[in-house]
């Protein structure tokens, strides 16, 4: 009877708590943090993620930056709250909001996409911003291991406005391209990688003709230096 | 017919019967789980340790002993033993949630069950990941009988692959980015390399096959950047055996790592297997051979010169050695070899260049024609249909024909594969199993997903077993890992095709693109678990809940009891 009692329990306590639930995990990767020197001015910038979840949902906060020191203004400001679930193997849905808050006018988007990994290692983020003036955003990087220290990560990512949106200088159809080259070293583990490269913008079309009218270039190149963190 | 087995119940029983009293042989042990210092050598690191050591606490316990173990917790966390590859009712265990409520922080919990087998064991936290932050010590049973082979002394020689990061860190690590630890991936200079050995085409096309995959040749050891131990010392602390030239020494190999697969040599020596997971073997006189996480295997040398010998376990993929001594005495140090290239995974090993490698395919004992011949294995045989091109090439038929990471010996001579494995006297009388129950080994190393049957534990329902049965379960590989699979409670009998003499284990290493089969008399009631013992790809989901229904009811749990603390 008390072997009965004692069955009973211990099966009790495993009905309660499920053996070795999953637990959560948490981790902040920061793939650009960087001074970027060029023609005009100079400016600091970031990108990164800070994501906390499980397998089957994580919750992502992605901010992405560009301050100009000389006007001392935040030419870019962008945060975004992301819900990633995953479809494939290797892709995750995603759905939340995005909220520019830059100098000048702030714009709220819902955001769509998908994130994951293509064949051949590309790291992929198709997003479609949601809102009357909507953006379409495709983003691609990959890591070239020159040795397992030494990484060159080239990166683009393709702004592409589906309407006019002339007050943040948005043409219809007229894509923004960023095209980068990073050359890094994986100085601690893969917390700290210091990297040096190239980062170049180019705007087309009727977002160009907004620039030019506008009085601005309507490409930027840059140097830069920064460094990758993750923890 | 079935005279093993009853004098095994027998033994079992009489075991249980002794439990009020315990007056023929009881032994007491006190365990205490402690926060400590870890020194490998390269690097200090806080840690988990028994006894206030990071040498392994050895217990050394005689088979019918009814053993009482009092287990104090000192961590600030819950902690619990299971004792690995014992068998004992299913509430001392020490599985928490499945077998018991775990031991809570400052509290003593008593374990107490009948020893009713002998050989070389293990034992180790099962709660988070303590064991891969130091909880592991060793178990010795000497047997009531004599034993088949003679020694003059013997030495535990336990493994683990001791990681400056601590076992959370490494597992969030892992979910991050899986391949965090990975430092042995292809580079550029690699590429060129072999653009200029193959051909660019060749070099692109395989990168192409790899890259459309989103797999890595290299992926062999998850966590790189430990510094294997021997118990409990690194390389350069150089831990040492005693011996006298000419004696028999026994070596019982344990390898208590998270993660890491140990390939193990003594230069100079050959060694006979003796013993595979605590059960007795045929001995078999080898060279090499490789330790799955979790086996053991205890092996006799005979060092004959007045000389120091060197004890050296490369890891699988080759990413750091363990490094112990043999000497006459104290202080003396023998050559230490350099580790080999690591190998690469191949397509084999994806799964990609062979069929179902199917029934009896990866044996190599007796082989089931269609036609109901039975014809030789292929050890012996020339057999030319599908699945047999390793065998037949004189490899391993426990790894997929064509793999990378088909072990061979240093020396070129010989490594032991399980098709060599055969039991010293079988421990179950033979019986056709009652039924099949198929475990896919599955995965996503991209989300670092470990799973069986595409299913994660948690998301899992329990595998029912019922008491009496004999079940076959068949593991197929679909990862281009490895994964030692461990089934608590109760033998996992591996068929090599050996027929009764398959060799008894507690894990059976399920090589990548291969499907191996084991063989378990359902004689234990209650709950168990049933995982892969990689420390990661358990916690990552590759595990599963065990429920033996029926049986009789004195076996369902033992006496002992919770004692507060
Ligand atoms: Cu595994």
């Amino acid at each position: 009877m008390t072997r009965t009692a004692g069955f009973a329990a211990v099966l009790a306590v495993a009905v309660a708590s499920p053996a070795l639930a999953e637990s959560p995990f948490w981790g902040v990767q920061v793939e650009q943090f960087e001074y970027r020197a060029g023609e005009g001015s100079d400016l600091l910038a970031w990108d990164l993620d800070a994501l906390a979840g499980t397998d089957a949902l994580k919750f992502v906060w992605r901010s992405e930056g560009e301050f100009a020191l000389d006007e001392d203004a935040f030419e870019a400001m962008e945060n975004q709250l992301r819900l990633q679930v995953p479809v494939t193997d290797f892709f995750d849905a995603v759905v939340g909001v995005r909220a520019d808050t830059p100098e000048g006018p702030d714009r709220l988007y819902g955001v769509i996409g998908l994130h994951g990994l293509a064949p051949q290692w590309f790291e992929v983020d198709a997003d479609l911003f949601v809102s009357d003036r909507p953006v379409a955003r495709f983003e691609v990087e990959y890591e070239g291991l020159i040795t397992n220290r030494i990484v060159l990560t080239p990166s683009i990512e393709v702004d592409l406005p589906l309407r006019d949106d002339r007050a943040i200088g948005l043409g219809a159809w007229g894509p923004k391209v960023e095209i980068g080259a990073r050359l890094g070293y994986d100085l601690v583990d893969r917390a700290i990688s210091p990297y040096v490269g190239v980062h170049y913008e180019r705007v087309f079309g009727a977002t160009r003709r907004l620039a030019r009218a506008a009085g601005e270039d309507d490409d930027a190149v840059y140097l830069v230096v920064g460094t990758r963190l993750m923890f | 017919m079935t005279t093993i087995a009853m004098v095994r119940a027998a033994a079992f029983g009489a075991g249980l019967a002794m439990l009020p009293g315990g007056a023929a042989m009881a032994g007491t042990y006190d365990i205490t789980v402690d926060r400590i210092a870890i020194d490998t050598g390269d690097f200090v690191k806080r840690g988990v340790g028994y006894n206030k050591s990071q040498t392994p606490t050895i217990l050394r316990w005689r088979e019918g002993e009814e053993v009482t173990i009092n287990v104090t917790n000192n961590l600030s966390e819950e902690t619990s033993i299971h004792w690995h590859g014992l068998i004992l009712p299913f509430d001392q265990d020490g599985v928490p949630g499945v077998s018991f409520e775990g031991i809570a922080p400052g509290e003593t919990f008593t374990y107490r069950f009948p020893i009713v087998q002998a050989g070389t064991y293990w034992f180790h936290s099962h709660s988070g990941f303590q064991e891969p932050d130091g909880a592991y010590g060793a178990i010795i049973i000497e047997p009531k009988g004599r034993e088949p082979f003679r020694y003059d002394r013997d030495h535990v020689v336990q493994l683990t692959d001791k990681h400056p990061h601590s076992g959370a860190r490494i597992m969030r690590n892992l979910k991050m980015m899986p391949d965090y630890y990975n430092r042995q991936q292809r580079t550029l200079f690699d590429f060129l390399g072999d653009a200029a050995e193959k051909g660019l085409g060749a070099a692109l096309a395989d990168r192409g096959d790899w890259g459309s995959m989103r797999m890595m040749p290299t992926d062999i050891e998850d966590v790189q950047g430990f510094t294997p131990l021997i118990n409990g010392k690194g390389p350069a602390q150089n831990w040492t055996g005693l011996f006298t030239p000419g004696e028999r020494v026994r070596l019982r190999f344990i390898n208590s790592s998270a993660m890491t697969y140990f390939d193990i040599r003594i230069p100079g020596l050959k060694m006979t297997v003796v013993q595979a997971d605590g059960n007795n073997v045929q001995p078999v006189t080898v060279d090499e051979l490789r330790i799955a996480v979790a086996e053991t295997y205890d092996v006799i040398v005979r060092p004959m010169e007045d000389r120091a010998y060197t004890i050296f376990a490369e890891s699988m993929g080759r990413t750091a050695y363990a490094r112990g001594t043999l000497a006459p005495r104290e202080g003396m140090e023998a050559e230490v070899p350099e580790m080999r290239s690591p190998p690469l995974l191949t397509m084999a090993d994806m799964g990609m260049a062979h069929g179902d490698m199917g029934h009896g395919a990866m044996q190599g004992g007796t082989h089931t024609m269609p036609d109901g011949s039975v014809m030789q294995g292929a050890a012996h045989g020339h057999m030319d249909h599908a699945g047999h091109g390793a065998a037949d090439a004189g490899g391993d038929p426990f790894y997929a024909p064509g793999s990378g990471l088909t072990p061979e010996a240093a020396n070129g001579g010989k490594v032991l594969s399980y098709a060599d494995l055969k039991a010293q006297k079988p421990l179950y009388a033979h019986r056709e199993a009652t039924r099949e129950i198929e475990l896919r080994l599955t995965g996503n190393m991209e989300r670092y997903l470990w799973t069986i049957n595409g299913v994660k534990h948690g998301d899992s329902e329990p595998i029912r077993l019922t008491y009496g049965e004999r079940v076959r379960f068949k593991f197929v590989n679909e990862t281009m890992m490895t994964h030692p699979m461990h089934l608590h409670g109760m033998w996992s009998i591996l068929d090599n095709g050996s027929g009764a003499w398959n060799p008894v284990k507690h894990v059976v290493s399920v090589a990548p693109g291969t499907t191996v089969y084991m063989e378990t008399e359902v004689d234990a009631p209650g709950q168990w678990v049933f995982h892969c013992h990689l420390a990661y790809h358990m916690e990552a989901g590759m595990m599963r809940k065990v429920i033996v229904e029926g049986g009789p009811a004195a076996k369902s749990a033992s006496s002992a009891a919770v004692t507060g603390g």
